[in-house]
């Protein structure tokens, strides 16, 4: 099922022509009528006139996060304020907020393109979904609401929080799709197990998008057997519009729409482009943002561009899930750590339950990683012998995984805290000090 | 073994950090649980929190109502004599009769001391005990 065939399903050659004279025209337009990315490129030594096929999109400066904080509110938008008709604010927990803004047309834009998605996944009008993203500066659940009312389905604005209440809605009103994030699911499984509610017998619950977080195929899978669902990653930005797009019903690779997206995938530390397959950081230029254009913008998410047409017919370009942020690496002992590393280790590790907590700190001029992991209740044993080798066992895993020692602390069922939004598992102490 | 000659113990995981065991103490007074007597055992960021409550199956049932990690856990209950040499008494039993304590922990009791020890060989152990003329103490009993 297809919300657009045309365009999801649009020959390669058109893909690329089509592109190329979105950005070509975005380019121009930039140059001539912002004063902040003519000086961008004048600084770079680009003309609109070096951009003569799609691969000269290498020859443009990068945008960062910084320019969004440093240009903050609306410096960077190039519509006048009376062409915007919504706000919302980036959930960042370092320094100042970054501020994006929507004319109607790019409203438009994103809304498509969920539309786009959650048919992929296989959402349609008959389906009821349950948005369980936070509503308001959050993109995520204005976003899902009207990419789900697009499709004609029926759209229960349900927010965070409340759980036990969001349960009985689920189960009451015959809920078959929910959006959140992974973590708050597993958390609802959790609560719904406390009530007596099982998902499989008592919910009609069949499709899960998930996102704004990281999270593994160990954890999809432990997801979609506790809960008898499928579960689809969905990924974007504020930056680009918000969450934008998911995998297909394949899950292999998140589609990017390539009539809103131009994909690039980079060498963090040169910024040289990458090939398919290879593994990098994603830059983005969005070919159809009005209000607040990216022209190269670097996401710091870390993964790669799948090559060849998907099974499902379309040929927009697929990305892989997300394995990282290129600045939520943590570097302990010289050694690159993701989070998500540390949660794909617990999760073979059965005795836990898979919420965890990374400490990173100093002690001398030793870095040292503690993981706090909760252990499950059915697996906790009075013998500290168990419990001991527990640990033990995970702390082989996670050596394993990571190549460094890691002191695993194993904690109470409940005691970690649950992520409803954009939450940091990682406290790195060495920053402090 | 016969019903009653062994005690049923919580065993409780708890973690290892400030206000963790006030936390469960306040599940254990909410949840109307009595205890006789308790010990903690800790290890790097956790704890064990061992402990004879009045009606053990009942108190089991609460804190897993209120997702506590909690395990039912047998141990021997057995009155000594409240004076020198009264844990020698049983520890010699069961050291000759090669029985290894895991651990073990004392009640005053109502009757006299009482010591609880959690052993690898349940049944040997009570063998041993009574062979030696010592009693072995049933839940009714504390």
């Amino acid at each position: 099922m297809y919300w657009n065939p045309e365009v999801e399903c649009a020959p390669r050659e058109e893909i690329e022509r089509r592109q190329f004279e979105s950005l070509r025209g975005l380019v121009a337009n930039l140059y001539d009528n912002n004063p902040f990315y003519r000086g961008k490129m004048d600084g770079h030594g680009v003309k609109p006139g070096d951009i003569r096929c799609l691969e000269d999109i290498s020859k443009l400066p990068f945008m960062y996060k910084d320019d969004l904080r440093d240009n903050y509110p609306t410096k960077l938008f190039t519509v006048p304020t009376t062409d915007i008709v919504r706000y919302h604010v980036s959930s960042g927990t370092t320094g100042k907020p970054t501020l994006v803004g929507y004319t109607r047309e790019d409203l438009e834009y994103w809304t498509e393109s969920l539309a786009r998605a959650l048919t992929s996944v296989g959402i349609t009008d008959e389906d009821t979904i349950q948005v369980s993203y936070g509503y308001g500066l959050f993109t995520g659940g204005l976003g899902l609401h009207y990419g789900a009312e697009r499709v004609g389905a029926s759209v229960l604005p349900s927010s965070t929080g409340s759980t036990e209440r969001q349960l009985e809605l689920m189960v009451d009103l015959g809920v078959t799709a929910i959006a959140c994030t992974p973590s708050y699911l597993i958390h609802m499984i959790e609560v719904a197990g406390k009530m007596g509610i099982d998902f499989r017998r008592d919910t009609k619950l069949r499709i899960a998008v998930l996102g704004a977080e990281p999270w593994t195929d160990a954890m999809r899978k432990i997801i979609e057997e506790s809960a008898g669902i499928r579960a689809y990653d969905i990924f974007g930005t504020s930056e680009m519009a918000g969450p934008m797009f998911t995998e297909c019903g394949e899950q292999d690779g998140i589609h990017l729409s390539w009539d809103m997206v131009y994909p690039e995938i980079i060498d963090p530390e040169t910024g040289e482009v990458l090939g398919p397959g290879e593994e990098g950081e994603l830059v983005v230029t969005m070919l159809k943002k009005e209000a607040l254009p990216m022209v190269r913008f670097r996401l710091r998410d870390v993964t790669a561009i799948i090559e060849g047409p998907c099974k499902c017919g379309r040929t927009s370009p697929r990305i892989r899930r997300i394995t990282g942020r290129t600045d939520d690496m943590l570097i302990v002992r010289g050694i690159n750590v993701f989070p998500s590393q540390v949660e794909h280790a617990l999760l073979q590790v059965p005795e836990l339950t898979g919420h965890y907590q990374i400490t990173v700190d100093r002690i001398g001029a030793l870095d040292v990683m503690k993981v706090e992991a909760e252990i499950d209740p059915d697996a906790f044993s009075d013998k500290m012998e168990d419990l001991m080798s527990i640990k033990k066992r995970a702390e082989g895993i996670m050596k394993k995984y990571l190549n460094i020692g890691v002191r695993i602390e194993l904690r109470e069922h409940g005691s970690l805290p649950r992520y409803e939004g954009k939450g940091s598992r990682v406290k790195d102490m060495r920053s402090m000090k | 073994m016969k019903d009653g000659e062994l005690i049923t113990q919580l065993s409780i995981f708890v973690n290892n950090e400030p206000g963790s065991l006030a936390s469960i103490a306040l599940v254990l007074k909410e949840c109307d649980i009595n205890l006789k007597a308790f010990n903690i055992a800790e290890s790097a960021g956790f704890g064990v929190l061992r402990a004879i409550a009045d009606d053990p199956r009942k108190a089991c049932a609460s804190l897993r109502g209120r997702s506590i990690a909690v395990k039912p856990t047998k141990v021997i209950a057995v009155h000594v004599e409240d004076q020198p040499g009264g844990l020698f008494g049983i520890a010699r039993i069961l050291g000759e009769a090669k029985i290894n304590i895991e651990y073990a922990y004392a009640y005053a009791g109502k009757k006299g001391p009482v010591i609880f020890v959690r052993v690898d060989e349940p049944e040997a152990a009570l063998a041993a005990i009574r062979a030696a003329g010592m009693k072995v103490l049933g839940e009714k009993d504390l």
